[in-house]
């Protein structure tokens, strides 16, 4: 009977988050309107996701490059098409690592931040001070950050992706000794700017959404204390990289099949 | 410098990678210069067996890229693959009896269609189709007979 009613506790509970996560999104769009009037607020923002996440992702675009470059040129030399790794590092970047790595390091980085961020401003009282000075805290918190975020990732993933095939050109070319023409002249071959490169840029822009909504929604509905802000915090990168991971498959499956 | 317009700067500087990069990308790493629209226009073959050919393959004339395949379907009348592909229209000189072949580009390369420009005096035109094609090889077939072949060949 026990475990019974343990089910069912816990089915209602998951229901009411989920209900709590609808109506957040459902108060963030009209206020997203705001956000795109106030530019300065949202250069703030885009300051604090984007560029402050730009170190984290030229190191990791350029050792992820690199290492496919080294990869790629191991394998392909068995079968003496050493030119193809242009193609695969491209390739591989654009439709796939340079939207997904980007979106999890910019989980870790930018979106666990903004949780802690407003999870402390809740803490604090911040959030219902704002109310108080009749400030819709949707509209001058939430609302810059969300949109800061979806237009910080596409660009992060863009930086990334270059990043990593001049990775992989520094490695192949520079130290493997594969012919540069053919390098991006493959490359070129296979890498199609509409199928690929927007495509993957389509996925940048829904991780970006995706990303956004889970870090500020753990922020605003954290527990104002020290120990909910912080498994807010480990709940944020959790879901965001499961989310992450799990909608490339379905993006995948959509775009390039 | 104020705060305020050290965060537009900065913001400033990571539009301005962006922008490099998506340059990059476009130019130097993407066929983003093949699809600037040139004008085209489309002619269809029917083909017994395509093989691995695919949508966005090159049409070559003697290796020269000529125009793309931009579609690949059954024929409902004939029940033979019926491949369309866009010409460049600097190409619109094309006799009527060219032929068209799949080839495959080196021993494991990826497939294309190689055009045979002919000798008529009527030229192919928008929605003309190419009558003289040649299927792609499939290995199997070709083992097949060769091992006939060899058998036939040891018997006699």
């Amino acid at each position: 009977m026990i475990w019974l009613a343990k089910l069912g506790s816990i089915t209602l509970l998951r229901l009411q988050s989920l209900g709590q996560l609808g109506l957040f999104v459902l108060s963030v769009f009209p206020a997203l309107g705001y956000a795109f009037t106030h530019i300065r607020l949202l250069a703030k923002q885009v300051y604090f996701v984007g560029v402050l996440s730009l170190p984290i992702i030229l190191t990791a675009g350029l050792f992820v490059g690199m290492v496919l470059g080294l990869q790629g040129h191991y394998i392909l030399s068995t079968f003496n098409s050493e030119e193809m790794v242009g193609s695969m590092t491209a390739l591989s970047l654009i439709r796939e690592l340079g939207p997904v790595v980007a979106a999890l390091l910019f989980a870790g980085r930018a979106g666990s931040a903004l949780t802690a961020e407003v999870g402390l401003m809740k803490s604090t009282e911040q959030l219902s001070a704002l109310e108080m000075m009749a400030i819709d805290p949707m509209k001058y918190v939430i609302a810059p950050r969300i949109l800061a975020c979806i237009i910080a990732l596409p660009m992060l993933a863009l930086v990334f992706i270059a990043v990593g095939v001049f990775g992989g050109y520094l490695v192949t070319v520079g130290w493997l000794g594969v012919d540069e023409g053919a390098f991006w002249a493959q490359m070129q071959l296979h890498v199609d700017w509409r199928d690929d490169v927007i495509n993957g840029l389509i996925k940048a822009i829904v991780f970006g959404v995706l990303i956004a909504l889970i870090s500020l929604f753990q922020g605003y509905e954290a527990m104002p204390t020290s120990e909910g802000v912080s498994s807010a915090t480990t709940r944020t990168v959790v879901q965001s990289s499961l989310w992450v991971l799990g909608l490339d498959f379905v993006l995948t499956s959509m775009m390039f099949t | 410098m104020s705060r305020q317009v050290k965060f537009e700067v900065w913001v400033g500087i990571l539009v301005l990678i962006t922008l490099l990069s998506t340059l990059f990308i476009a130019l130097k790493v993407s066929n983003y210069s093949a699809l600037q629209n040139k004008a085209t226009y489309q002619v269809d073959a029917l083909f017994s067996n395509v093989g691995g050919l695919t949508v966005r393959a090159p049409v070559k004339i003697s290796g020269v890229v000529v125009g793309r395949v931009t579609g690949i379907a059954i024929d409902p009348v004939t029940y033979r693959a019926r491949v369309v592909m866009d010409i460049y229209r600097e190409f619109d000189d094309l006799p009527t009896d060219t032929s068209a072949m799949i080839l495959t580009s080196g021993l494991l390369g990826s497939q294309y269609i190689g055009l045979e420009v002919g000798a008529d005096d009527e030229l192919l035109e928008e929605g003309s189709r190419i009558y003289y094609t040649q299927s792609a090889l499939v290995l199997e077939n070709l083992i097949g007979r060769l091992l006939v072949s060899l058998t036939e060949g040891g018997g006699k």
